[in-house]
């Protein structure tokens, strides 16, 4: 069996991207944990979104919609259960990212450095669009919908993501 | 039954799944619960991680500290000698001090009866996984005593209180947490007022009227009146007044080193803590009991 594949159109040739078995498993808790662990012992990482980067780049390598936001939502209840927000604010918020994300990269091709840094960025932008439309629809919690924060945040969040991936890729199978 | 086509079915998946999560969060806000068994799964499986990271950074400070970073500690030892014997000279002063201030003696008076308050040592061993949220997990739960709206705190000051209680873990919503909040006071005029977190590193001393006199450098203490945290805990100073309507806005710099928790203490008791040896007969003969412990809030 191949372990990759091509999807293949009249105009595009965009390769789907294998893992080796475990790998998005232990990824995924390897990113939780440091996520958790930022606040105690390395504060100034805490605008680092480590899930949301995770989410990105598999549902980008994968390109599957649906494989894409089941992980989000996965990953994104996952940070839920380890936060003090109720079970859901994350978890649809990577599950749209998870989504989006998966369509893109079916459509696009997101190897290059400078697009991965502008997706990273504008999804970025979008989860936080989420999260604070679900604080104030469901929640009604009025949350800032942008604060300079948050975009040093998306900034750091982008270039961190690009070199991360970088290193993400080397797990891919040959 | 009608047949989804296959090019749809990521986009219903998508739609189901959303619609689920937004039902979970209904139910949990309806509920007020917050999605327990999942949670347990996850810490359960995360914390033993948590405590293996703790373990080993702990590891790697300490071999830091005590063998690469000891070329000052000589001029280190006198420093803090020095400080030491400044320090004792102080403590003396303020107990002096306190036979003659009925606050001081009523805070003595507190002091003594916390020998006896059920308390209970602990290690923050992980944060929360988002970075909107301040709350820490502690490595103590159920299985020790801890209950949900405790209080934690540290030899300096308040630190919050616990909102999630697992077997050998609990979490705790810092008071640093835009949700979070205690009953405090001024140390000097003892005007109370309610003090909550801003969700950064500072905390805000909230509805304070712009002609009540109110200064920098004051400290501010807990008020007892929440029934979670005992009275005359230091919460911390005031370093920033600002006029505004209809409350002035004043910025309290906490008296706990919320950057870099490592242990705590969980007051393993949720009845409200009066002074000791407070006389009786002083009470009003129809005072009010202690009400209960308070209903829980998430």
């Amino acid at each position: 069996m191949n372990d990759t594949f091509d999807i293949r159109s009249a105009e595009t040739h965009i390769e789907v991207y294998k893992f080796r078995m475990g790998t998005v498993v232990i990824v995924t808790a390897l990113a939780l944990f440091l996520q958790a662990m930022f606040p105690i012992h390395v504060p100034r990482l805490n605008v680092l979104d480590l899930p949301l980067l995770i989410t990105i780049y598999f549902a980008l390598s994968r390109r599957n919609p649906s494989t894409g936001l089941l992980l989000g939502m996965v990953i994104g209840l996952l940070q839920d259960s380890l936060s003090k927000t109720p079970l859901g604010v994350f978890g649809i918020s990577k599950t749209i990212i998870g989504y989006v994300a998966s369509s893109i990269g079916a459509r696009l091709d997101t190897e290059h450095p400078a697009a991965r840094l502008a997706l990273i960025a504008i999804f970025f932008g979008l989860h936080q669009g989420i999260v604070v439309l679900i604080h104030r629809v469901l929640l009604a919690q009025p949350e800032p919908w942008f604060t300079t924060g948050l975009g040093i945040a998306a900034a750091v969040n982008a270039f961190v993501g690009v070199l991360l991936f970088i290193l993400l890729d080397k797990l891919r199978k040959t | 039954m009608v047949a989804i086509p296959s090019r749809h079915k990521s986009l219903v998946l998508l739609t189901g799944a959303v619609l689920l999560q937004v039902l979970l969060l209904a139910v949990q806000i309806k509920s007020d619960t917050r999605g327990s068994l999942i949670r347990v799964w996850t810490v359960t499986a995360i914390s033993p991680f948590e405590r293996a990271g703790a373990w080993c950074i702990d590891g790697v400070k300490n071999t830091w500290h005590r063998y690469f970073a000891l070329r000052d500690t000589e001029l280190k030892n006198e420093n803090l000698r020095r400080q030491n014997d400044q320090l004792k000279l102080e403590v003396n002063q303020l107990q002096s001090k306190a036979g003659e201030a009925d606050r001081l003696a009523a805070l003595l008076n507190f002091r003594d009866a916390h020998k006896q308050i059920p308390m209970l040592a602990a290690r923050v061993i992980g944060g929360s996984a988002d970075n909107s949220s301040q709350a820490v997990y502690l490595d103590r739960g159920q299985r020790d005593g801890i209950e949900r709206n405790m209080a934690v705190i540290t030899p300096d000051g308040v630190v919050g209180k616990i909102i999630a209680v697992f077997n050998n873990e609990s979490q705790v919503l810092l008071l640093t947490d835009k949700e979070s909040g205690v009953g405090a006071m001024l140390a000097d005029t003892r005007v109370q007022y309610p003090v909550g977190g801003a969700g950064g590193k500072q905390l805000m001393l909230k509805y304070v009227p712009n002609d009540d006199p109110v200064n920098l450098g004051d400290k501010v203490v807990t008020s007892g009146m929440d029934r979670i945290y005992p009275k005359d805990l230091p919460v911390g100073t005031i370093t920033q007044i600002k006029p505004n309507m209809p409350f002035k806005e004043v910025t309290v710099k906490p008296a706990a080193a919320f950057d870099h928790l490592e242990d705590v203490i969980v007051l393993l008791t949720m009845q409200p803590l009066a002074p000791k040896n407070e006389p009786e007969a002083q009470a009003p003969a129809n005072a009010a009991k202690p009400l209960p412990p308070p209903a829980a809030q998430q």
